[in-house]
């Protein structure tokens, strides 16, 4: 099963406001080896090579903060989504 | 400005376990959780030991909603193409209640149902955003525009907590101190899971894997049986995914795991009803955070609660235990009226003399002894082929095994100096 299809069995409420923010500049300017790409569980980044950007998929986020403690640069402010939006785990 | 008592936040089992021992105080409580319920944002690998927090909670587990006792516990060391497993079950883990598997949705969502009948309080979809501070004490919690006073703030926000780092009492999150679980839930029929694990119905087997499940990095895979579903996943350091050369998406790993022939008849037929990820805390003693400050106490989780011990993981009993000590801690305060550093240090002192912080002090070198990656991939995958020799019979005459064993041992370089070294230290652990 692909990645996007688990991530499809999970109960989102989803906010239009990102609760991820990316500091482009510190991205492109220090960051090297962008780990954001591979530590995230729901596959969630991606860099747009057209527009410089690094992107993130902040609807599928399982909140679980491994990009903003693998982000040594500092460049993902990450705080929990707001009340009433987010994962909802129907097991956990 | 009006104050209530105890502000506690998060809604998981230690902030649960918190508020229940505190229910009974006459004291008035408020649990806020930013989910849509208790539990809704929690993920467990995983099971619960119910013996080391017997003598705390009391009534507090009546009829919860466990899955299964477990009864089988098994390790297996996996190689490239082929494993080693220890199979246990005994009278005495299938006759006494020693632990549970558990779904932290149904089961922290019951818990808090079970509080609300006491009169506590408990708030979801309430994302906390900042303390209140007067003259360098904690005096409540800020919700967008909201604010609630309280005389101790409790953060029972987990892993990540934002409430201790606020606090000033929170270590900086290093990525060595933290792994991150990947978790599938694979329903499949009640009977199934009897027959495919070999136990009974409300009989459970846990089970452990360590080598190429992680491509040798720091971390495992498990698996632990519900009721009418698997719990399957990985955990993986986070520096050791950093680390890696050539790197590796941390997802990928759950599929190569599945895709294993010990795991993919396991699982045949199941359906997938949820993909979760969590943090860990796994730096153990050394990463502790500060316990207690001027009216607020850290617990569960957020206080790094969490032990590897290589041979099983245990989070929720010390999130129990340390969520019903930091109570009493504030039903003594009330009783001085007195919320300061210095009162509310009598949490810490309690808890030393507790499993909570004797277990992680006297496992205080494990986590050095796990930081290296010979056990997680020059072990795994030796010890599977040496038997892999000794018990293949080919056409050649078969040599002695004594000689197998050396000749594999000498081979494989598990005999030089430093690994012989790395072994002697286990008596440190």
């Amino acid at each position: 099963m692909k990645i996007e299809e688990k991530l499809a069995l999970n109960a989102f409420k989803n906010d239009k406001e990102s609760h991820i923010r990316i500091h482009q500049d510190i991205c492109r300017k220090k960051c090297k080896i962008r780990y954001c790409l591979y530590v995230c569980p729901g596959h969630l980044y991606s860099f747009n090579e057209d527009t410089n950007e690094m992107v993130v998929e902040f609807a599928g986020c399982l909140e679980c903060g491994t990009c903003k403690v693998a982000c040594k640069e500092g460049a993902i402010e990450w705080v929990y989504p707001k009340g009433d939006y987010g994962v909802q785990y129907r097991y956990g | 400005m009006e104050k209530i008592d105890v502000v506690i936040v998060g809604g998981g089992l230690a902030g649960l376990s918190c508020a229940y021992a505190l229910a009974s105080s006459g004291m008035q409580v408020i649990v806020l959780e930013r989910g849509d319920f208790p539990g809704s944002k929690n993920v467990t690998g995983g099971r619960l030991y119910l013996l080391p927090i017997k003598k705390f909670i009391g009534d507090m587990l009546d009829g919860a909603p466990f899955e299964r006792k477990v009864v089988r516990e098994r390790w297996s060391l996996l190689g490239n193409t082929n494993s080693l497993t220890i199979d246990f079950t005994s009278q005495t883990f299938r006759k006494e209640n020693h632990s549970y598997t558990i779904l932290r949705s149904s089961f922290d969502r019951w818990l808090s149902e079970k509080l609300m009948e006491k009169g506590i309080f408990v708030i979801p979809k309430y994302r906390v955003d900042d303390l209140l501070w007067e003259n360098g004490t904690v005096v409540g919690i800020k919700a967008g525009n909201e604010e609630i006073y309280a005389h101790v703030v409790v953060a029972a926000d987990g892993a990540l907590s934002f409430i201790a780092e606020k606090a000033g009492l929170k270590p900086a999150m290093a990525s060595h101190n933290y792994a991150v679980g990947i978790k599938e839930i694979i329903e499949l029929p009640e009977s199934i899971i009897n027959d495919r694990f070999n136990i009974e119905s409300d009989q459970g087997c846990a089970h452990l894997f360590i080598g190429d499940v992680t491509k040798g990095m720091f971390g495992g895979g498990f698996l632990y049986t519900n009721k009418k579903s698997i719990s399957l996943g990985i955990v993986v350091g986070i520096q050791a995914l950093m680390e890696r050369a050539p790197s590796i998406e941390a997802y990928t790993l759950l599929d190569s795991f599945k895709e294993r022939y010990e795991i993919k008849r396991l699982i045949e037929g199941g359906v997938i009803s949820e993909y979760s990820a969590h943090l860990i805390p796994e730096a153990g003693f050394s990463g502790l955070s500060k316990l207690f400050g001027n009216g607020i106490l850290v617990i569960g989780d957020a206080a790094g609660f969490a032990l590897n011990m290589g041979i099983t993981v245990r989070g929720m009993e010390f999130a129990i235990a340390s969520g019903i000590i930091a109570a009493e801690t504030i039903i003594k305060a009330k009783e001085m009226n007195d919320f300061s550093h210095n009162s509310l240090s009598i949490y810490e002192q309690k808890l030393k003399e507790t499993f909570v912080i004797k277990d992680l002090y006297t496992y205080k070198n494990i986590r050095a002894f796990l930081d290296n990656n010979d056990i997680f991939s020059l072990y795994p995958k030796t010890l599977p082929d040496l038997v892999e020799k000794i018990m293949w019979f080919g056409e050649e005459e078969k040599k002695r095994i004594s000689k197998t064993l050396w000749n594999s041992l000498k081979s494989s370089n598990i005999l030089n100096f430093k690994r012989l070294k790395h072994f002697y230290s286990i008596k440190d652990i």
